[in-house]
């Protein structure tokens, strides 16, 4: 009896509208992606199609024009790598205490780790340029340095995943638990809260990956190399090579993404 | 004593988001030689720069009702498919890619899709005898920006608008159907009303969005300076733009003052949004 006034009263689309819909739109969203898979294959001046450029790149064979490339990628692990270790040695520590001993700090907590989605890193670089001034006479100007920047940028992200695990544990049950079982603070935030915190931590560091690595505009106007500034570099020399570098980057974060999503729904499976 | 363990993050934040904006927007009130000056603020009325920051606008504006609709109406279609199914799935983590990592990729993309030699263009051109430059190449001007953004905009509208949907209460449409509403009356009459303030508010989330971007214009347009972030790009690599020193600053400000108000107005409509989303 409900079924069938679900089925003929649901607000849903029928099945038809659904798919013209999702069918309508996913091909327009296909056809650049298309585009740049039929840019790599074009064959140069005498026209047809030559997969040669892919066998180049799989292969290792490109020339030492591309060095700069191969480091730039080295670089944006790098920052990747720091930024999450930044995230978690500043981030995490300070949301679980605000949790637990400051709850009426949350508000502004939130209010902070949100407030740069308001400002925006165009913004943020006018102002970062002298503070990096003094960064690398402290810190030397090795790449890693923008990962304080870029610590920043993924702040809401990073912020989101975690509160929304912290607000489906009990934290202060289960820090009392292990402190009345005699458990020092130490053991408290490892042994106890990180464990049962990974899949916010876990879901964080990946968004923090892939912001990392899709991050222009901070390194391209503090003059650093990371993989988005050089592909715009290889991409004067040489194009093809260029787009099937973006194209695997591309590749390589809805990966990412899909992993997030899978890390997340098991959490929701859990929580019901 | 007790608040020392807030001190680490305090300071970072401090040092890498609190300071940097105050710079920012400081410069904008400081000539050459730190004294202060309003002809920075003042040039924010020069024609030209007014012209950027309408260019910016309207580019923002227009795409983000287009990338609202659009994202509106493909979380419509995923309405009651399963949340940990495999369609799902490919449409969140595709939605978080395209929405994040657009910038020098989405330049590349539309550069080999509507480009002079781009796939599309030429097929226009010899099978259809259609010149989409006809009147000159706009890909790389302020028009040329309008495509790819909605690229990046229809998949934020997704990720930020379907929690709202789903957030419909099935027994709103039972109740409905039994009072003898069809399908229209529940949309038109309870459906779009509950949904109007996520919808705003998804919209100026977009706008915001697509204001602040800079990386997908700076690629597409190496010397360009049509919208706001590519003017701040040029006071930024010259210091002589309009003879003015600390223009980033000032600019830095007009856009924080827009931002701001958008972000306020989308604070606001949350609120009223929540009401209907608590379960």
């Amino acid at each position: 009896m409900t079924r069938s006034l679900n089925r003929t009263h649901s607000p849903a689309p029928s099945r038809a509208t659904r798919w013209i819909i999702l069918g309508a739109v996913g091909l327009l969203f296909a056809l650049p992606l298309v585009s740049m898979v039929e840019f790599t294959l074009r064959g140069g001046l005498e026209g047809g199609y030559t997969i040669d450029r892919w066998v180049t790149v799989f292969t290792g064979q490109l020339g030492p024009e591309f060095r700069q490339l191969w480091l730039a990628i080295g670089n944006s692990l790098l920052l990747a790598a720091v930024t999450v270790a930044i995230m978690l040695v500043l981030l995490v520590p300070t949301m679980i205490l605000v949790q637990l001993s400051f709850p009426r700090l949350r508000h502004g907590l939130e209010f902070i780790c949100l407030l740069p989605i308001t400002i925006p890193a165009i913004v943020l670089v006018v102002g970062l340029a002298p503070v990096y001034s003094v960064v690398s006479r402290m810190f030397g100007s090795g790449v890693w340095t923008l990962a304080f920047a870029y610590g920043v940028l993924v702040l809401p992200y990073a912020y989101r995943a975690i509160q929304a695990n912290l607000d489906s544990i009990d934290v202060k049950t289960l820090s009392e638990a292990a402190r009345s079982l005699g458990a020092g603070w130490g053991t408290v935030l490892f042994r106890v809260l990180i464990p049962n915190l990974r899949r916010g931590i876990l879901a964080a560091s990946f968004i923090a990956v892939a912001v990392v690595l899709g991050e222009f505009t901070v390194a391209s106007l503090l003059n650093r190399v990371n993989l988005q500034t050089a592909l715009l570099i290889v991409n004067k020399a040489d194009p093809y090579i260029a787009v099937i570098f973006a194209l695997l980057s591309l590749l390589f974060a809805f990966v990412l993404l899909v992993v997030i999503g899978r890390v997340g729904s098991v959490s929701r499976k859990v929580r019901s | 004593m007790r608040y020392l363990g807030l001190a680490p993050f305090g300071a970072y934040v401090l040092l890498f988001l609190a300071l940097p904006t105050l710079l920012a927007v400081g410069t904008g009130f400081v000539d050459g030689d730190g004294a202060l000056t309003a002809s920075n603020i003042e040039a924010l009325l020069d024609p030209v720069i007014l012209t950027v920051f309408w260019n910016s606008i309207w580019l923002s504006a227009l795409t983000a009702v287009t990338g609202a609709v659009l994202g509106a109406l493909v979380c419509y279609a995923l309405l009651e498919t399963r949340p940990d199914g495999v369609l799902r799935s490919i449409v969140d983590s595709a939605s978080g890619v395209l929405a994040q990592f657009g910038g020098v990729m989405l330049a590349f993309a539309f550069v080999s899709l509507i480009g002079i030699q781009g796939l599309l263009r030429v097929i226009l051109q010899n099978n259809f005898g259609i010149d989409i430059y006809a009147d000159g190449v706009w890909l790389y001007e302020v028009p040329g920006l309008v495509l790819p953004y909605i690229y990046f905009q229809v998949p934020l509208m997704i990720i930020v608008f379907l929690p709202a949907l789903e957030a419909l209460k099935p027994q709103w449409a039972e109740a409905s159907a039994t009072l003898g509403g069809t399908r229209a009356t529940y949309w038109w009459r309870i459906g779009i009303p509950v949904l109007m303030p996520s919808f705003i508010g998804s919209l100026l989330l977009l706008f915001a969005n697509a204001f602040s971007s800079y990386a997908t214009a700076a690629a597409l347009t190496s010397q360009g300076q049509g919208i706001v972030p590519l003017q701040i790009r040029a006071a930024l690599t010259s210091e002589t733009v309009l003879g003015r020193e600390n223009l980033a600053g000032a600019l830095a400000l007009g856009m924080i003052v827009v931002m701001t108000l958008v972000m306020v107005l989308y604070s606001r409509l949350q609120r009223r949004a929540s009401r209907w989303q608590q379960r």
